[in-house]
């Protein structure tokens, strides 16, 4: 895998570092002793079923969640230190959607880490190459209300990448997207880690993706049910331990 | 007798002043109380004020403290200020520490003020000559502004807008979408609580002088027809202070020549301005 100049050679600091987490609302345990290291350049995906702690494992990655116990770091150090190092793609459902705001505000956002009241010509500049990049560029000018779930879902994507991240973190990218649009995604994604070396970790129901699309794959259900390539860790005994049944095991292996 | 002369008279030029002035950081306000779904806030926040003027007229009346020089010793925003500042903690504090919404822990605040203000404002005999009524608190009379209230609007005006506009851009990414914020290192808790309080210190004084009603309504409206109509965040913002001057000026206007009340005046043409973006705005 290549990996540009700016980046740097492949470091021995593991890109995402998560450390016996521990994590509980009230009664209901989110996460148990979850612990693993994600090396720099690898494809990650996180799989299990609803409510196995997925989503929240990746807000403790970003510090949007602080567990009871253990801890993680990104690139050795805690979240938030380095958050230009990291593009983050949240799930479509956080934000507003009557918000006023174009597509290439959103993504300036990016570039600023604040709200843009005026957009700079470099600014403007950037955000138009992140959003064609990514297959968006006519909707620079588009009102975030008025794209579909694809577009803004581009429109995110471009968004966490216009800083040029080296580890990039999307929670549930292709919910509420189309079929050709998820596999752009995907496409896209392979394309930027091929050409920055760049770590990806992406939360997913779907094991078909994680099989044919990422390095690694982390089984999750509360606590770890596997981690590793996923030929290995998609097997009916770790689906069936994290899911319960077998019905995924037979559903990827087709 | 033209506008122009009416111009010329102090009372009418305070209160031009003290219109605009709220006009101002009321629209650079209510941008984010509206977006934030926060209207009841204003409505909050503005009779947690009574409440406080409440307990600030009962205290001064029970020190004999009436007629004070002492600065603004007799004057109950002495105590509303902080009260509304307070109120604004409990209220941050309902929403991000308990599970209730920020409706449910409004309307908390605001029930228990109001009562508050009125049991005090009770309590008060009628000749203490006070100089602030219950009925001038809620209803308010902008033409009635005082030189010693002026300076104060100005004043928070001024210092209101200023950390308004500097915390702008932060704001705004928090409240689109605050997660997001977060992740990119911003503590959107503590911005939420600077907002809320720099909302109560701006609507305590101004809901003081110009009345909770007239207060509530430049809060709310002007950024609501500006959001009807804008694109941007930005557009949005510039709008609603825009739209908040407009109905200041006109309001005065119009009170004048139709002689009716200026309050209310101010209202009536902010709902004027509200109906055709509503009509006509962007869906």
């Amino acid at each position: 895998m290549a990996a540009d100049a700016r980046h740097g050679p492949p470091s021995s600091v593991p890109a995402l570092h998560v450390h016996h987490v521990s994590l509980r609302y009230g009664d209901a345990t989110i996460l148990e002793d979850v612990s693993f290291d994600l090396g720099a350049g690898e494809f990650l995906a996180i799989v299990g079923p609803n409510g196995a702690g997925k989503s929240t494992l990746v807000k403790v990655a970003l510090g949007l969640k602080a567990p009871q116990k253990g801890h993680a770091l990104i690139f050795g150090e805690p979240a938030g230190v380095e958050p230009k190092r990291v593009g983050y793609v949240p799930q479509l459902k956080t934000f507003d959607r009557t918000f006023p705001a174009t597509a290439e505000e959103l993504v300036i956002t990016g570039l600023r880490r604040s709200w843009p009241a005026r957009v700079r010509p470099a600014e403007s500049a950037a955000a138009r190459n992140a959003l064609e990049r990514v297959g968006a560029g006519a909707l620079a000018r588009r009102p975030l209300a008025r794209l579909s779930g694809g577009e803004l879902q581009r429109a995110y994507l471009a968004r966490a990448l216009v800083r040029r991240p080296e580890l990039v973190l999307l929670d549930e990218p292709a919910t509420g997207v189309d079929f050709l649009a998820e596999h752009d995604l995907y496409d896209l994604l392979e394309s930027y880690q091929v050409d920055t070396g760049a770590t990806v970790v992406m939360v997913t129901h779907d094991l078909s993706a994680a099989r044919y699309h990422a390095s690694q794959v982390l089984v999750i259900n509360r606590r770890v049910h596997g981690y590793g390539r996923p030929e290995v860790v998609l097997c009916e005994e770790c689906l069936e331990q994290a899911f319960g049944h077998r019905h995924h095991a037979h559903a990827i292996s087709v | 007798m033209s506008i122009l002369e009416a111009l010329s008279f102090p009372f009418f030029q305070r209160a031009l002043v003290a219109g605009l002035a709220i006009a101002v950081m009321a629209g650079l306000l209510g941008v984010f109380v509206v977006q934030r779904r926060l209207s009841f806030l204003g409505d909050g926040l503005a009779h947690a004020a009574f409440g406080g003027m409440g307990i600030g007229a009962f205290v001064i009346v029970s020190a004999d403290l009436v007629g004070s020089r002492v600065g603004f010793i007799n004057h109950p925003i002495l105590i509303a200020l902080p009260f509304s500042m307070l109120a604004a903690l409990v209220i941050a504090w309902l929403r991000r520490g308990t599970r209730l919404s920020s409706d449910t822990a409004i309307g908390v605040s605001f029930a228990v003020s109001v009562a508050l203000g009125v049991l005090l404002f009770s309590l008060i005999p009628p000749d203490a000559n006070l100089g602030v009524s219950a009925m001038d608190l809620l209803f308010g009379s902008i033409l009635g502004v005082r030189s010693s209230d002026l300076w104060l609007i100005v004043s928070v005006a001024v210092l209101a807008s200023a950390l308004l506009l500097l915390l702008w851009g932060r704001l705004g990414y928090a409240t689109f979408d605050d997660e997001l914020a977060r992740a990119d290192g911003l503590n959107t808790d503590r911005l939420e609580l600077v907002l809320f309080l720099i909302a109560a210190v701006i609507i305590a004084v101004s809901a003081s002088v110009v009345g909770v009603i007239l207060m509530a309504a430049y809060l709310v409206i002007p950024a609501a027809a500006a959001r009807l109509l804008a694109r941007t965040l930005a557009q949005m913002t510039l709008l609603a202070v825009a739209l908040g001057l407009v109905s200041t000026v006109a309001g005065l206007a119009i009170s004048f020549y139709l002689d009716v009340p200026s309050g209310a005046t101010i209202v009536l043409t902010q709902a004027a301005l509200f109906v055709p973006a509503a009509l006509f705005g962007r869906r």
